[in-house]
């Protein structure tokens, strides 16, 4: 595996962190407390931030670090969670999503949106809290430097012992704050995770013993008896009391890796001598170490932190005594919350054994599909000839066929459902939307999402994304009305969305239903009047006016903004939710919202449909365009103008298409009488009878594009594979009937068709 | 040293020749993907006169041209005894109805002589050569020059 596929890897897991993330904050808006959702928030930042410092994503990792820092006051709660501070969570999660896809694809991102952002995250973690521990961690770093640097002329004082002042002070410079440093209690108490992982925590000891000085005391207490000890688990625990001038986030760096495997308590034990409040007391106190190093230059280790810690504590414990017991406080916080988190996390994994998943190259799940529609078609055509050639359908033969039919069919079924996937990714990718269009336009709107684990086919929901957020765009931009009109009308000023989906009878359904003003439909009428679209004397239903949205060339917008309302509305749509075999509509109670749903098919690989002969060709027409079906009397057919046909339903007349004639199969129109018309619902509500020769069935067939080798044909969606092992084309009812209407057969949007 | 290896050297390559009514031609081997018989293809509406319609080649849809129609000489009349040449072309496959494969070439580039100056424009379109073997002659085709961006000009 090389660096690049590594590399693949770590954007795919970002991309799961980056909904993990946003999905988190979403609940901590909502107002869920749970420390876990606050943990899974801080996590997923924490482990973009880890994966992109091995790549050497800087801006990423700066970004992510600052992020994170916050992050980490609300998790330790030092900043309480409000709306103010999640909106700008949720902002810097968009550009933490930002930066993910620039490091990914290259470009830039807004930088003066991200250098806001740093600037009013770090705002938020010191704002609320002037003189926190935790987050001040670069802080006592900083100081430390110019402090040694101010005492650098001391051991020039000394120099009438030192022979050698210059390596003396050289020696200061580097040394000094290292024994000057604070001392941590640290507990590392690793899981048998930590192992099975292949860590060692002897390195993790060694990595840690390079930030100061330190001793280690290993804890064998929990070891059991030779005859009960289970090789693979951990019983070993260390206690290790290091100094050093880093900070506590540094050392729990050194931990990063294995943190959730392990328990790690890291303790302030004690407060560094430089620090801020006490800007007098560091002269006496830095004397005295600095006698302490140059004379006890071969003291040990441990006596030297011995004799520190007694004059540290003898010199903090006035002034600084309440400010120590505040910051171990803080860290003990911090601790248990870690530790419940690290508990969480390990029992989530846990539960998460159970449904394990295995990441698959979609190509290879997509080779399967194609594969199993090969096995469809040909388990078809072996039941076809031995149906032909066993006359009496009797014979083992048939049994073994019909139970092979039987497994084919579920192992299709199975193999669909890998490609299925639930629709979430989408629904957050809408969250975001809403925030952005809201702020633009300076609304308030809460996007509540519902079902967002139904799963539908990968292609799908890739399809369903640009149609979704051009009726979000238009939902916020029309149908939530300004905050003051809302008040006025009584309403709750936030303004709410919902998004829905669902399983219904085989197809996905999904709903989007907005608390806006409705539909205006005497302004809907006016337009739809002015743009020619319909007469000025037309007498609609209420759905009809709702539905005339839907029309091309139609923008309800008063002002044109940039946001939607450029002409190229719901038509558009509404026409690619129709490409991939579905429907959408919509209801509107003035003053209460409207309401879209669209009805979309589990998959685009297969399609239900009805197969027809039509001029000695087979044709299959999608089921979800069929109303009925209908054998023409010659009494109901009527001559209309040269050459046109309309048939009589139930009193009202439809015009009559022979596909036959549209498609050039024929020259001359055929005999309504001698065939079946399939009545359809085409685009733009009207009915059409379309005119084949006979009908053969209804079946699923797996879809073919017909593009990959040849190039689209006007009237034909796609292919299929049928039974006898023969190419038949699905028809495009929507371009026939617009090629009746006498429109040009221009290329169509198709049948996305694939595999 | 293998032969693919001289003939790299050698900078020769191979042709499969082919048969149309009277005339001989051929095309790179490379470009060929297999060689099948005929099958019935299913027509395909608002095509033009050459394509035959589409076949089910192992599940995929493979559209198949008239090779004959398409270099403008009269319409086949395809039977069993026809084969289909499944024929790579960038990024499609196309089938090329022809009525008998004759013949697999080796040549190097001194054994193709140039086109004579023909009136023609659908010939100087798509030969690049003309080879001589044991009195025979074999027109080598471009296929890519024969369907340029594969239809989409005539869709």
């Amino acid at each position: 595996m090389d660096m690049n596929e590594i590399k693949e890897i770590f954007f795919q897991e970002c991309e799961e962190q980056l909904a993990e993330l946003e999905s988190g904050l979403l609940k901590l808006n909502d107002g869920d407390r749970d420390p876990e959702t606050v943990n899974a928030v801080f996590r997923a930042v924490h482990s973009i931030k880890g994966g992109a410092g091995a790549f050497g994503l800087d801006d990423l990792v700066s970004f992510a670090h600052v992020f994170e820092t916050t992050l980490d006051c609300v998790r330790s709660n030092k900043l309480e969670p409000t709306q103010d501070v999640l909106k700008v969570m949720l902002k810097s999660a968009d550009v933490l999503a930002d930066l993910v896809t620039a490091s990914r694809d290259g470009g830039g991102v807004d930088e003066s949106r991200s250098r806001s952002l740093v600037k009013e995250l770090e705002a938020l973690a010191h704002g609320e809290l002037p003189s926190s521990s935790g987050h001040d961690a670069p802080k006592p770093a900083a100081k430390a430097a110019p402090a040694a640097k101010v005492e650098l002329p001391k051991p020039s004082d000394d120099s009438g012992f030192q022979p050698i002042p210059f390596s003396f002070d050289g020696f200061g410079e580097d040394d000094e704050p290292a024994v000057e440093g604070s001392l941590y209690e640290v507990i590392f108490k690793p899981r048998r995770e930590l192992y099975s992982k292949g860590n060692e925590a002897a390195l993790l000891l060694r990595d840690l013993s390079r930030l100061g000085e330190m001793s280690i005391n290993c804890d064998t207490d929990a070891l059991p008896a030779l005859d009960r000890m289970d090789p693979e688990a951990s019983y070993f625990s260390w206690k290790i009391s290091i100094r050093t001038t880093r900070s506590e986030d540094d050392i729990r760096a050194v931990f990063e890796f294995a943190e959730w495997d392990c328990d790690l308590e890291v303790k302030f034990a004690e407060e560094a001598s430089s620090n801020e409040e006490l800007p007098m007391v560091p002269v006496p106190f830095d004397l005295s170490i600095l006698d302490d190093s140059s004379a006890g230059e071969e003291e040990t280790a441990s006596e030297r932190g011995a004799s520190e810690e007694a004059v540290a504590a003898a010199l903090s414990a006035a002034e600084t005594a309440s400010n120590v017991s505040r910051a171990a406080r803080v860290a003990e916080k911090k601790e248990s919350a870690a530790a419940s988190a690290a508990a969480q996390n390990n029992a989530a994994a846990a539960a998460a054994g159970a449904g394990q998943t295995i990441r698959v190259d979609l190509d290879r799940v997509d080779r399967l599909i194609n594969l199993v529609g090969e096995l469809v078609i040909n388990q078809a055509m072996l039941s076809q000839s031995v149906v032909e050639n066993d006359a009496t359908g009797t014979s083992a033969v048939n049994m073994g066929l019909e139970e092979l039919q039987q497994l084919t069919r579920e192992i299709q079924d199975s193999v669909m459902a890998i490609r299925a996937q639930p629709v979430k990714p989408v629904f957050q990718r809408m969250s975001r939307i809403v925030r952005e269009v809201a702020d633009m336009v300076g609304k308030s709107i809460r996007l509540v999402t519902e079902g967002e684990n139904t799963e539908v086919d990968k292609t799908v929901i890739d399809k369903i994304a640009e149609p979704l957020t051009h009726m979000i765009r238009n939902a916020v931009d029309h149908g939530i009305e300004s905050p003051e009109k809302r008040e006025a009308a009584g309403k709750d000023p936030e303004g709410t969305i919902k998004l829905t989906a669902k399983h219904r009878s085989g197809r996905i359904l999904i709903e989007l239903a907005d608390d806006g003003a409705g539909i205006n439909r005497e302004r809907v009428r006016q337009k739809a009047i002015d743009n020619d679209i319909i007469a000025a004397d037309a007498n609609l239903s209420d759905d009809e006016i709702d539905n005339l949205i839907f029309m091309a060339g139609f923008s309800t917008a008063d002002k044109i903004s940039d946001i939607s309302g450029r002409g190229v509305g719901m038509d558009v749509v509404k026409r690619s939710i129709q490409a991939l075999g579905g429907r959408i509509s919509i209801s509107s109670r003035p003053g209460y919202g409207s309401t879209f749903t669209m009805s979309l098919p589990l998959t685009l690989a297969v399609l239900d449909g009805m197969v027809v002969t039509v001029a000695g060709q087979t044709l299959v027409v999608p089921l979800t365009a069929i109303v009925e079906t209908l054998q023409p009397e010659a009494s109901a057919i009527h001559s209309f103008g040269a050459n046109q046909r309309l048939i009589s339903i139930r009193n009202s007349f439809c015009p009559l298409v022979d596909v036959g004639r549209v498609l050039n199969y024929r020259t001359t129109q055929a005999n309504p009488v001698e065939g079946v018309a399939l009545l359809v619902e085409s685009e733009g509500g009207g009915q059409r009878a379309l005119m084949v020769d006979a009908i053969q069935g209804q079946r699923q067939v797996v879809i073919k594009s017909l593009e990959a080798n040849y190039t689209h044909v006007p009237g034909i969606a796609a292919a299929t594979i049928l039974g006898d092992g023969r190419v038949a084309l699905i028809l495009d009812v929507d371009a026939v009937v617009a090629a009746s209407r006498g429109q040009s057969m221009k290329p169509e949007m198709s049948l996305a068709a694939t595999g | 040293m293998s032969y693919a290896v001289k003939n790299l050297i050698q900078g020769s390559k191979e042709l499969i020749a082919f048969r149309i009514s009277d005339q001989e031609f051929c095309v790179n081997i490379m470009s060929v993907r297999e060689i099948r018989g005929w099958t019935q293809a299913t027509p395909l509406p608002h095509a033009p006169a050459y394509v035959l319609g589409v076949i089910n080649l192992r599940g995929a849809v493979l559209p198949i041209v008239d090779l004959s129609a398409r270099l403008g000489m009269k319409d086949a009349e395809p039977t069993a005894r026809h084969v289909i040449i499944v024929a790579q072309m960038k990024t499609k496959v196309v089938g090329l109805l022809v009525e008998a494969v004759s013949d697999i070439l080796t040549i190097t580039d001194e054994n193709i002589q140039p086109v004579p100056e023909v009136s023609s424009d659908l010939e100087r379109q798509y030969a690049r050569g003309i080879l001589a073997i044991d009195k025979r002659m074999i027109c080598m085709i471009e296929l890519d020059a024969l369907f340029p961006d594969t239809e989409s000009e005539v869709a």
